[in-house]
């Protein structure tokens, strides 16, 4: 078969395993330290920039993928990102159909939905890198105690509407609001098998609300695109009204440069995604992937995260930019990437059958 | 002396015999290959369950369920409406422009073919721009004129009508051109002859010249409609948002995670046996065409005088043009310098943001860029010469069994591209052809598509070289590969030429094949564009489909130059 191992065929795999090597496992994982922190050191530099390039799988808004590549580059000259930009989903089948085909060429991962990491970590695909920072600046559940992947961003996926097309008293409090009928034709919503942000939205609200609320939804007649890096440019632009879901970052960098939008933290909890990225151990270019995700959770990528990007750093020494909402302070849901790793697909079913794309 | 030459003639028969028959084997075979090695994995896939097990229940589903159901509807009335409209347009414009007096005549048929060649995803991106109901600059602009309130607009192009809109727009070129051509090819004599016997204007348009030009028009609403059926891009854009599917994009999402290669099969028949059942009725009507030219010599068709109609007609023509090219265009050059898309462009708040982003960050960008070229021109070269062989071998009748040759080369035109991308797909990402991941499955898709129209052109090329020059040269004791050298393609090269430049445009818009077969190496111009619009980054779009839009019309440009280079099929 030319498809890729589905995430329900892995984790029958891995209860299997389970079952029979229960024990064992223990004991491996206990006798297998996790790998030493790694440093930045002069040889893989050296052997990076012999490379001299890295291709870039990520979730993450174009522009700041981009800026993140450059800034980069600038870094290290001589190495070159090339930035291969899609939603985590989509991300996810590329790789999936790609590993199928024997083809390696993603370096480096950065997706928006955590269960991802779990398929590939069992498929055996990641290289166990731990950046020396990460280690010493990040608390111990952004990061695989295996090394496997690193907790890169944490993305919350709020409401949000234009402020010139709805007043600040007349803007929707919660998720409940939605339904109202005087938003009817006034939505826009990003697509879950396309987003890995819109995948964790979608889980969280269905477990929370129940898929009732999404059937009442659909019926508000919703604008349906892919991205969760669109739904703000939707409103942004004033195509719709408020967007039902989305990267929150992007309205807030809007806000931030002038445009009419504004985001609400809905009472219900505002969902939540955490997005790790990972070294492929297939690299083919394994000494720049190593450098680049040694860089990108370094303080000072982590800080362009903050400034440029808007997005929240699990990194400790990142300092906040004022305008943005505290994480602590923000009523979140809660994630649970092993109900999308068993489920995920059921959801995204039952999706597309209440939206009908 | 005599004698000699006559001696020596069948040497070169006897060496040509030896060469063309595996010549012949030769490309039938790759031929073979590159149409029924994919064909015959959708249709063996199609009746297969995950486990590869014999079932018709993919059959079933399709036929049973709602989620292919109501695509299969939606898709047969876009393209029923978008034919029809199509009909409506060109056909009047097609008349007026090669049967009347009409003038800018050749202005509209300039725009005619620059809408033919702007790629339809694109001009559903710049018709988003203009016409999505809340932000689209034509609705901003009726409701700044007119003061009605936020919520009410003009258009919405997000909706059946607005998808039918926008596919009629880049394909009624296909009906224009059949009908433009069928009416210059009509001899006046006939219409005359009708005038002389006493029918007045109408009498005559009703009887002689509608009858002549009816099969071209009919053949050109199936082309439409075939068209409409089987295009990915504009619906993927505009259909998706509005919260519905067509076949072409229900087929796209099945390989979407997880993939059901097997469904998406199974929903890829039904297009293609559609596909040639309409191609084997435009073939019968097109083929009842010969009874009206036959013998003697025509002259120049009469030019019908429109006295006062003159000028609406011809400004109502243009105004019909806006549609698929001064408003798209537009949208986009408007958008490149714009901070934000659909924000009119001051000179305040103009940007070279967009420019920037493009030409400076846009790490995937320089590779699209570099694998569009080197695939167009593959291609162009490739297909232009496997086409040429063929249609000198079919034109000739040089080898026995050329007829197979001349079939094999035109099948390809019915199997729609997201088809062929889904067969391909099945066909190389197994041994022994592990293709998928390299430039070379994408060759063999953009070959595949641009053969049959790169052989028709050819061999209307090589028809028109009378074979009697290639037999003086010969008769003068050439052999076969010298008169062609020396003779034949010289006399052939402007078309040649014509040929690879049309090629390479066709792939520089091909959408449908490359979404179901690229990867993240192998990615293209047009697949590029499709990922932006995903992540709604319009800006990127303009800079990126501006730049295609240049190359395109250098290249037509170019090709215009040439004498003599009549229309072009192309296909989406």
């Amino acid at each position: 078969m030319v498809a890729p191992i589905s995430k329900r065929a892995v984790l029958k795999g891995a209860a299997a395993l389970g079952i029979s090597s229960f024990g064992l496992g223990a004991l491996a994982a206990r006798a297998v330290a996790a790998p030493a922190a790694e440093a930045v050191t002069p040889a893989l530099i050296e052997a990076a920039k012999k490379e001299g390039k890295l291709t870039f799988y990520t979730a993450m808004d174009l522009q700041f993928a981009e800026r993140l590549g450059k800034t980069f580059e600038v870094t290290y000259p001589g190495i070159a990102v090339r930035v291969e930009r899609s939603g985590a989903e989509r991300v996810f089948t590329r790789i999936g159909q790609e590993y199928a085909s024997n083809i390696r060429t993603v370096d480096v991962v950065n997706t928006a939905d955590q269960a991802h990491c779990i398929v590939w970590k069992s498929n055996g695909w990641l290289a166990p890198y731990l950046p020396e920072e990460v280690v010493k600046h990040y608390d111990k559940r952004f990061y695989d105690p295996d090394g496997l992947h690193v907790t890169t961003r944490i993305l919350i996926s709020p409401i949000a509407y234009n402020t010139d097309l709805v007043k600040k008293e007349d803007a929707p409090k919660s998720f409940k609001d939605l339904l109202d009928p005087k938003w009817k034709g006034k939505l826009v919503k990003a697509h879950p098998a396309y987003s890995g942000t819109i995948m964790n939205s979608t889980f969280q609200m269905q477990r929370d609300l129940g898929w009732d609320y999404f059937v009442k939804l659909a019926a508000q007649n919703v604008m349906q695109v892919q991205s969760a890096t669109d739904t703000p440019k939707r409103i942004s632009l004033g195509e719709r009204a408020v967007m039902v879901d989305g990267a929150g970052y992007l309205v807030i960098r809007d806000k931030e440069a002038g445009r009419p939008v504004d985001v609400v933290y809905p009472e219900e909890g505002t969902p939540l995604a955490t997005s790790p990225s990972a070294v492929f151990k297939g690299a083919p270019n394994p000494n720049a992937a190593r450098l680049f995700q040694n860089w990108m959770h370094s303080r000072e990528a982590q800080q362009l995260l903050v400034d440029f990007a808007r997005q929240y750093s699990p990194h400790r020494e990142t300092i906040e930019k004022p305008g943005i909402r505290n994480l602590a302070d923000i009523k979140l849901m809660k994630e649970d990437p092993e109900g999308i790793l068993t489920q995920g697909d059921a959801v995204k079913q039952r999706y597309a059958e209440i939206f009908k794309v | 002396m005599t004698t000699a030459a006559l001696s020596a003639a069948p040497a070169p028969r006897k060496f040509g015999v030896d060469v063309s028959k595996p010549v012949l084997y030769a490309f039938a075979a790759a031929l073979c290959v590159l149409i029924v090695l994919p064909l015959s994995w959708l249709v063996l896939y199609s009746f297969t369950d995950a486990q590869g097990a014999l079932t018709f229940s993919n059959f079933y589903r399709l036929f049973t369920e709602s989620t292919f159901l109501e695509p299969l509807i939606t898709t047969f009335i876009i393209a029923t409406s978008s034919a029809t409209i199509c009909c409506a347009v060109a056909a009047p414009m097609g008349w007026l422009v090669a049967r009347t007096d009409l003038p800018f005549s050749s202005v509209v048929r300039a725009l005619v073919t620059a809408s033919f060649v702007t790629p339809p995803f694109l001009g559903a991106i710049a018709w988003e721009i203009l016409a999505a109901p809340n932000s689209g600059l034509l609705n901003k602009t009726y409701r700044a004129i007119t003061g009605a309130g936020q919520d009410s607009h003009l258009f919405n192009i997000y909706s059946i009508e607005g998808i039918v809109f926008v596919i009629s727009c880049y394909t009624f070129p296909y009906v224009f051109v059949l009908v433009a051509n069928s009416l210059d090819r009509t001899p006046g004599e006939l219409e005359d002859a009708s005038s002389i016997l006493g029918g007045g204007r109408w009498y005559t348009a009703r009887r002689v010249t509608i009858p002549l030009v009816l099969p071209a028009l009919l053949a050109g609403a199936l082309v439409a409609f075939l068209q409409a059926m089987t295009l990915f891009g504009s619906p993927a854009i505009l259909a998706l948002p509005a919260g519905f599917h067509t076949m072409t994009t229900k087929i796209w999402s099945l390989f979407q995670f997880p993939p059901k290669p097997e469904l998406a099969a199974a929903a890829s028949l039904p297009l293609l046996i559609l596909t040639v059942f309409l191609l084997r009725a435009e073939h019968m009507i097109l083929g009842r065409r010969g009874f009206s030219v036959v013998g003697g010599k025509y002259g120049a068709p009469r030019l019908i005088p429109l006295h006062r109609w003159r000028w609406p007609a011809s400004i109502l023509c243009l105004m019909v043009l806006m549609l698929p090219v001064f408003l798209p265009y537009a949208a986009l050059l408007n958008a490149t310098f714009s901070p934000v898309a659909t924000t009119f462009v001051t000179f305040k708040n103009a940007t070279m943001h967009n420019v920037h982003f493009v030409l400076f960050e846009l790490s995937a960008a320089s590779l699209a860029l570099k694998n569009t070229v080197i695939l167009g021109t593959a291609t162009a070269t490739i297909g232009t010469a496997i086409a040429l062989v063929i249609a000198y071998v079919a034109a000739r009748q040089a080898v026995p069994g050329h007829r197979l040759l001349g079939f094999l080369a035109t099948a390809p035109i019915a199997i729609p591209g997201i088809v062929l991308g889904v067969g391909l797909f099945l066909s190389y990402t197994r041994p022994p052809f592990v293709l998928y991941g390299t430039l070379w499955i994408l060759l063999i898709a953009f070959v595949t598509i641009a053969l049959p129209s790169a052989y028709q052109q050819l061999r209307a090329a090589i028809r028109s070289i009378h074979p009697e020059l290639e037999d003086a040269s010969r008769i003068l004791g050439a052999t076969r590969l010298r008169s062609l050298w020396q003779i034949t393609a010289p006399l052939l090269r402007t078309g040649v030429i014509a040929t690879w430049c049309f090629v390479f445009v066709g792939v520089m818009r091909e959408l449908s094949a490359a979404i179901i077969l690229f990867t993240s190496e192998t990615k293209v111009i047009s697949v590029l564009i499709y990922d932006l619009n995903e992540s709604g980054d319009l800006g990127a779009i303009s800079v990126i489909g501006i730049g295609m839009l240049i190359i395109t019309f250098a290249v037509v440009i170019a090709v215009n130059r040439i004498p003599g280079f009549g229309n072009v099929r192309f296909r989406t």
